[in-house]
């Protein structure tokens, strides 16, 4: 009998602290995030969004090596010798037209493997992770600062360049050629003997 | 209010209909208000924020959006559903939870029905909701709703008996059992409310009242019938779109319903508790209004405070506890009425 009395007591007791505990709870800042208006702040390194700074790629394929799901796409063109494609910010001395260079970030994982191994640091991950899009096409990122009809032209001048060099060098070959026929002949003397 | 509208209608089918409505006019519009509001409540209990973005400030219109969002969803009737019962259910539970605002007085000037058996009426009508829950739990064909239905028959004899005992006491002290006449015999300070009469008894059988309340609405701690983490969601488990809406309204209705017999019979309903102090009958709606807007909001927070109690916990409240402590409050009252 008297435990039933403490039971009750007991039982009004608690459900009178838990209802101070809720309603003190009432006053408490919450702790959501309200996202789209209020950000929260990123770690240090967090990988996003890759970018790639083309002003400094020298074409060198080396994240596209690294990356392990092959999301990234370089096609290179040589340059002229007479071409100045100028320097990246390290220094370097650029010597090849990047006419290709495709992100597909659909594929992307974020592992961040290409940004290790580039020369010259143009390729990152920023901090910029809201890029979901209605159309999945719109996934392929084209990073190429150059036009189509530059890309073409480019494309053209080094085959040019390329038919020119072949040339020469046929040239150089047919030039060669009767200078060194006379060697590549047995000795006369051998086959008469 | 009546006799006014019979004035200005002069037809007796016209105002009975209107009267008939009136309690809807506030029904709709709280119903609203207090799921947003719970939602509100729980989030705030649980340091969340809740709905934020429909309507601007702090999501207002968040059970507009729903309800609309409900009014367009499939109808969806399980093909081994007894279709009648089924759709009939959702009525049945609605029902029940308006025909008890037929005998709420809301102001000194406005009740439904001032019947000489008010309370009595209540109690027995707002019954009628176990039916339409076991109808609705049974024609589903599932066996969660059917669990459901049985835990809400099972719990309706525990609890309806403490309840009536505990309205059993204040209807001593008052001698009648209409609503309106409990109300004018409470005019004056709120020390002439019943809750503060024959100290403590009164005061003990509102608290019995109050929780016999929360088992009758299947509210936290006693939402046995529908349990979501062990019944999926209890009776309700079938029902979509309208139907589902109409469970959830009846709900809202009924824990007002409770809220507001609880104030009728131990705050004094519609009196000011300041004497004649904003009295009358139009403040008169706005005091029986916020006293059973406080007594839900009482029901919210003991919703986010406590955890469901078992079905054999429950039997063992209601029988073991709430009724012996309701016996005791009505022969106090009856021993002091005799002194």
């Amino acid at each position: 009998m008297r435990k039933y009395f403490i039971d009750i007591y007991k039982s009004v007791w608690s459900v009178l602290i838990g209802m101070k505990i809720t309603f003190g709870h009432l006053f408490v800042p919450a702790v959501t995030i309200q996202y789209p208006d209020v950000k929260p702040k990123l770690p240090e390194r967090a990988r996003n969004r890759l970018y790639v700074n083309m002003d400094d790629c020298i074409g060198c394929l080396q994240c596209e090596m690294a990356c392990p799901v092959n999301c990234i796409e370089i096609a290179t063109v040589k340059s002229l010798p007479t071409d100045d494609l100028g320097t990246t910010s390290t220094g370097q001395k650029k010597k090849l037209w990047v006419t290709k260079f495709d992100i597909d970030i659909a594929k992307c994982c974020f592992c961040g493997l290409c940004v290790y191994p580039c020369p010259t640091e143009c390729i990152k991950m920023t901090e910029v992770y809201e890029f979901s899009e209605y159309d999945r096409n719109n996934f392929l990122y084209n990073f190429v600062t150059l036009t189509k009809e530059e890309i073409e032209n480019v494309k053209a001048k080094a085959a040019e360049y390329e038919k020119e060099q072949a040339a020469k060098k046929a040239a150089a070959a047919a030039q060669a050629k009767p200078a060194t026929a006379p060697t590549q002949q047995p000795p006369p003397t051998a086959q008469q003997s | 209010m009546e006799q006014l509208l019979r004035n200005i209608f002069d037809n007796n089918i016209f105002v009975f209909t209107v009267t008939a409505i009136l309690p809807l006019i506030w029904i709709v519009p709280y119903a609203l208000v207090a799921i947003w509001l719970e939602r509100k409540i729980s989030a705030h209990m649980q340091d969340r924020l809740g709905p934020m973005r429909t309507g601007g400030w702090h999501g207002w219109s968040q059970t507009i959006a729903d309800m609309l969002k409900l009014l367009q969803k499939e109808d969806i009737v399980p093909a081994a559903a007894d279709k009648i019962l089924f759709n009939l259910a959702p009525y049945i539970i609605f029902i029940a939870a308006y025909a008890a605002y037929a005998a709420i007085p809301f102001s000194s000037a406005y009740i439904g029905a001032d019947i000489n058996v008010g309370i009595f009426y209540i109690i027995a009508v707002t019954s009628l909701a176990v039916v339409g829950i076991l109808m609705g739990g049974w024609a589903s064909n599932n066996k969660w709703s059917l669990f459901g239905a049985m835990r809400a028959a099972a719990q309706i004899v525990s609890y309806e008996i403490p309840s009536v005992l505990a309205v059993l006491a204040v209807v001593m002290i008052a001698g009648t059992l209409s609503l309106q006449e409990i109300n004018n015999l409470q005019t004056g300070w709120f020390w002439n409310w019943y809750v503060f009469q024959k100290f403590p008894f009164i005061f003990v059988a509102f608290i019995i009242y109050f929780i016999a309340a929360l088992a009758e609405v299947n509210r936290v701690p006693f939402d046995i019938p529908e349990a979501e983490s062990e019944l999926v969601a209890g009776y309700v488990t079938e029902y979509s779109g309208m139907k589902f809406a109409m469970f959830m309204f009846a709900e809202f209705v009924n824990m007002f319903a409770v809220s507001a017999i609880a104030a009728t019979l131990f705050f004094g309903g519609w009196n000011s508790p300041f004497g004649d102090f904003l009295g009358g009958p139009i403040w008169g709606v706005f005091w029986f209004l916020s006293k059973g807007m406080v007594l839900v909001s009482i029901q919210m927070w003991l919703r986010w405070t406590l955890p469901r109690l078992r079905v054999d916990q429950l039997m063992y409240v209601s029988w073991k506890v709430l009724t012996p402590f309701a016996f005791a409050c009505v022969i106090a009252v009856g021993l002091w009425m005799m002194l």
